[in-house]
């Protein structure tokens, strides 16, 4: 068991936060608690999927990315793009106005983030010949972090090699140092979709250290997008032949990394789908795939939390984009050249919530405690105690976290049995809701 | 702590339930995932065994912090001869059975495989009872 802090990109600002449970209700790993008024969060079991971040009326709960004005720290600033990014403006804007308008605004290069997906399918299909079957893609950070805390005895797994973004920006990195160009002048910032992604370059996964020197919000960079687009009418840049190939370009969508590995594969989106998917994949009740793509968000990348348009139409831009692009990426042999043996990321090993105790006779003892209490509790999930449900409340009981009075139906039998006067309850659902 | 449950024979929508249901308990109690699996595979067999050739049974499983004892008492057909069901392949499963994907005859292997010991006891016309002891340390 790993006992270490985790970095997480989404933060509850407490300012702004009115305690309204919606986030609370959505955690696939019920890591979040309403107290004092506002929502709380256990930071060991939040895998970073932004579930809170999209529920939240208030926006309370933001994305802690870097300051756009760290770029200028640096004299190369490169700017890694995710094609999630292009179909953000629909059909209406096209991919040189974009990367024109972000060499503007002060990068002075902008690349492809899917630019190394060529070299990268044969990794993965070498890789998949030689080790556990299904292999489960570590392409989404966040379900890579699912499987650490939700089924650990599933992270054996996932498939160890870095990931597009990582690899794209190692090679750009090299061939910048190639041309003459100084180290440490060269500053490799990604534009991101989601929070997960974040997490994956503050903190990787697996025993090395992230390529990139800085995370950009693609929400954020929308919107200085499309108000310089506003401003400069019709004039027209020169055209700029696009790198990244049609893979590259549908890699990060459903269904774009599984048609390009051999034998079986499924892929599956949404947090929710991927939850059930794992829990029968860990009971052994599924033979005979090779390759599973499991992505936290619906319709993948172009439902990520920082992405403003509409994920069906995103989607289907991009598509159309790659449909038509027919060039190959040119650039394969110099990614094998470059980055020969380098692109293992460790071992990844588990990160188990510890609901009740190291102690295995412990956490027996707390079980059956908490067994005892969930029989007590009505079962309705009603979240009014500030916990997500009924089993989640009992086991914060065990833990000393939370009292059995906390729960509405009890104080009311309490309150019939002379234990606890009505001013009481109200006390006790005053300090949960602070209202 | 002893979980109890009920399966129904011919129900193979829910066979696999109890297994669950165990994985669950084994998770919040951070066995290691490798010897979960072990007891999860054994059980889903056992389960689906009597889903498979018997009308009822009850599920009782026993977990200390030394090892889990899984009880699997049914009522149906008994086993006539133990050593041959015990080999792989050889299956009794009526083809409707075997046109759903089950009885292919690895049931009982499998389960011995993945356990720490495997008891068996059943009288034809009576009923199967089989007692699965895995080590949790």
């Amino acid at each position: 068991m790993e006992q270490q802090a985790f970095h997480h990109a989404l933060k509850i600002r407490h300012d702004v936060c009115t305690g309204c449970s919606h986030c609370m209700k959505v955690c696939p790993t019920e890591a979040l608690r309403v107290h004092g008024g506002k929502a709380l969060l256990y930071p060991a079991w939040c895998i970073d999927c932004g579930e809170c971040h999209r529920a939240c009326p208030t926006r309370a709960i933001v994305v802690e990315d870097d300051d756009f004005t760290k770029i200028f720290h640096y004299r190369r600033r490169i700017l890694l793009i995710p094609s999630i990014f292009i179909g953000q403006f629909g059909a209406g804007v096209s991919r040189q106005e974009i990367i024109d308008i972000l060499l503007n605004l002060g990068f002075t290069d902008v690349r492809e983030a899917e630019h190394g997906v060529d070299f990268l399918i044969d990794e993965i299909n070498r890789y998949v010949q030689t080790h556990d079957r299904p292999v489960i893609s570590s392409f989404c950070p966040a379900v890579t972090r699912l499987i650490q805390i939700r089924f650990p005895a599933l992270v054996n797994h996932l498939l160890r090699l870095k990931q597009p973004l990582e690899i794209t920006t190692e090679y750009f990195r090299q061939r910048y140092a190639r041309q003459g160009i100084d180290p440490a002048e060269i500053g490799l910032f990604y534009l991101t979709p989601c929070a997960a992604k974040i997490a994956s370059i503050k903190a990787p996964v697996g025993g090395y250290a992230s390529p990139i020197d800085g995370v950009i919000n693609m929400h954020y960079m929308y919107n200085r997008v499309l108000q310089e687009y506003r401003q400069r009418g019709k004039e027209r840049p020169a055209t700029r032949e696009t790198q990244v190939s049609a893979r590259g370009m549908t890699w990060s969508l459903t269904g774009g990394e599984v048609r390009h590995i051999n034998g079986k594969g499924l892929a599956i989106d949404g947090i929710e789908n991927v939850v059930e998917f794992l829990e029968r994949l860990e009971n052994d009740e599924i033979a005979g795939v090779d390759y599973l793509e499991l992505r936290a968000c619906d319709e993948s990348c172009a439902g990520g939390i920082l992405t403003p348009y509409n994920r069906f139409l995103a989607a289907e831009c991009i598509r159309l984009n790659a449909r038509d692009q027919t060039g190959e990426n040119d650039a394969v042999d110099d990614y094998r050249q470059y980055l020969a043996g380098q692109i293992d990321v460790g071992e990844i090993r588990p990160r188990s919530m510890v609901k009740y105790d190291l102690d295995i006779t412990k956490a027996l003892q707390k079980m059956e405690k908490a067994r005892a209490l969930k029989n007590a509790l009505p079962g309705i999930d009603c979240g009014a105690c500030g916990a997500p449900s009924c089993d989640a409340l009992a086991e914060d009981i065990v833990r000393g976290q939370a009292a059995i009075e906390h729960c509405i139906f009890i104080q009311n039998s309490h309150e019939k049995q002379g234990l606890l006067t009505p001013e009481q309850s109200l006390q006790i659902m005053e300090k949960i809701w602070n209202r | 702590m002893q979980l109890t449950f009920h399966v129904q024979g011919g129900d193979f929508t829910r066979a696999g339930d109890a297994a669950s249901q165990v994985k669950k308990t084994l998770k919040l109690l951070n066995i290691d995932p490798g010897i979960t699996k072990r007891v999860v595979v054994a059980l889903y067999e056992a389960e689906v065994n009597i889903v498979a050739h018997a009308c009822r049974g009850v599920i009782t499983a026993d977990i200390d912090p030394e090892q889990i004892r899984l009880r699997l008492e049914d009522e149906g057909p008994g086993i006539a001869d133990i050593e041959q069901a015990m080999q792989r392949g050889f299956s009794t499963a009526s083809p409707k059975v075997r046109e759903m994907g089950f009885g292919a005859g690895m049931g009982l292997p499998n389960i011995l495989e993945n356990a720490d010991r495997l008891d068996i006891d059943s009288v034809v016309g009576k009923g199967t009872t089989l007692t699965i002891t895995v080590a949790l340390q």
